[in-house]
């Protein structure tokens, strides 16, 4: 038995990323690809961040899940280019991110790169009360893709992902 | 495959190290930062620096063709076969010479990884589209710092300047002409760094005087880490680094 494409598609939609496991690995949008090939699949991933520390997690929950699911061998590649972008976080997964109490990647463009003087907080709203009150705490938080920020109306901490 | 050209090995080979020393060296801030956040912060840049370094030791050393991996580029040189500026082996000592290390080296990262973009070397462009992420990144946090403690207390401007002072001399080094420099600039892989001389006292000269402190005058102090002469603090550095590998040569996990 083999899977095809769509099946191995079907099959990654289940896989969750294992720091934020309310959403996919495909919602997160690192999987690029998945070509049926030689009697096996292959599937070509690309990490978010260089140094992060997940990255071999998914490649090895990618390949159990596929395995699991009847694929044969399964190979995973680690493609750099076109580099990760927040951009390719699923709509419907940012509104997962932020019922899970994370704000979602503003759409706008990442921090410039001719003057990076100073981060001038965008309003970012409280992703438990909505307030716009917010103020940031750390540019980085838990994760490198992460900073913390805090609710000035709730009192409460959160974390925003940083588009990138 | 082609023969491989060793200016080019030697580019990749001290944006490698670059990330990797300064990687290993601000990753001592691990459970001993100031405060909780900025243990997290240092840990993460770390972890952005040693994951550019990976890439990049990965590809210089498949050109090499020597059978040579990252791990064994990273785990097995000596001393003097790194090429990281000096400015990356330096001690952290207090956080303000910390944060103004990172602020005058990610600064130059930047704008190294924006000319590497149109690098001929399809890789390094891949690297460098990933990295000038990240270095944006570590460039805004370590620029609010200077100016926060720059501009900050009597004490922390004190320091803040003390560690300025401390560190400018090594950052003629980014800028001195290198023979492979040449190579690269001629073959489109990267630009010459000294090429990017004016560019960066032009981003971090209005942040240093907003942070009220005194640029330092240029002296006709050199280091020469990238040509291979290290400080005395990059020994130490390697040996903690490499002793896992060195004590069970192959280990994996």
């Amino acid at each position: 038995m083999m899977l095809t494409e769509s099946q191995a598609w079907e099959v990654l939609h289940a896989v969750p990323d294992p720091e934020i496991p309310v959403i996919s690995v495909t919602e997160l949008g690192i999987v690029r690809e998945v070509l049926a090939r030689d009697g096996g699949l292959h599937v070509v991933v690309t990490p978010t961040y260089s140094g992060c520390p997940a990255t071999e997690v998914i490649s090895q929950s990618i390949v159990d899940a596929l395995v699991a699911a009847g694929a044969g061998v399964v190979e995973v590649e680690t493609r750099l280019a076109p580099a990760w972008t927040t951009d390719w976080i699923t709509e419907p997964a940012k509104e997962k991110l932020r019922a899970y109490g994370i704000a979602p990647p503003g759409g706008d463009a990442p921090v410039g790169g001719a003057q990076p003087i100073r981060f001038v907080p965008r309003k970012l709203a409280c992703p438990r009360c909505g307030s716009t009150d917010t103020t940031r705490l750390s540019q980085f938080g838990s994760t490198a893709c992460k900073a913390l920020y805090r609710c000035q109306s709730c009192l409460e901490p959160f974390e925003y992902f940083k588009p990138i | 495959m082609t023969t491989p050209n060793p200016a080019h090995i030697e580019y990749l080979t001290r944006l490698g190290d670059n990330a990797l020393i300064l990687g290993q060296r601000m990753s001592e801030w691990c459970g001993h930062a100031p405060v909780l956040e900025e243990d997290m912060a240092l840990a993460n840049m770390s972890l952005d620096l040693i994951g550019q370094a990976r890439m990049l030791l990965a590809h210089a050393g498949q050109l090499e063709g020597k059978g040579r991996d990252e791990d064994q580029l990273a785990f097995l040189r000596t001393e003097m076969h790194y090429r990281n500026l000096t400015l990356c082996e330096l001690p952290n000592a207090d956080f303000g010479r910390t944060m103004v290390r990172n602020f005058l080296f990610a600064n130059f990262q930047v704008l190294l990884w924006e000319r590497l973009l149109a690098s001929s070397d399809s890789e390094l462009a891949a690297i460098a589209a990933k990295s000038i992420k990240e270095a944006r990144y570590h460039a805004q946090h370590a620029g609010d710092w200077v100016v926060r403690l720059g501009d900050g207390t009597a004490e922390s401007h004190e320091r803040t300047q003390a560690a300025l002072d401390y560190l400018w001399p090594y950052t003629a080094e980014f800028f001195a002409a290198n023979p492979s420099d040449e190579a690269a600039a001629a073959a489109g892989f990267g630009p010459a760094w000294s090429e990017l001389e004016a560019a960066w006292e032009s981003v971090v000269v209005p942040v240093l005087t907003e942070a009220t402190l005194t640029v330092p005058a240029r002296t006709p102090f050199k280091s020469f880490g990238k040509f291979g002469r290290h400080s005395e603090h990059l020994g130490h550095l390697l040996s903690e680094m490499q002793y896992m590998q060195r004590t069970y040569p192959g280990a994996q996990w």
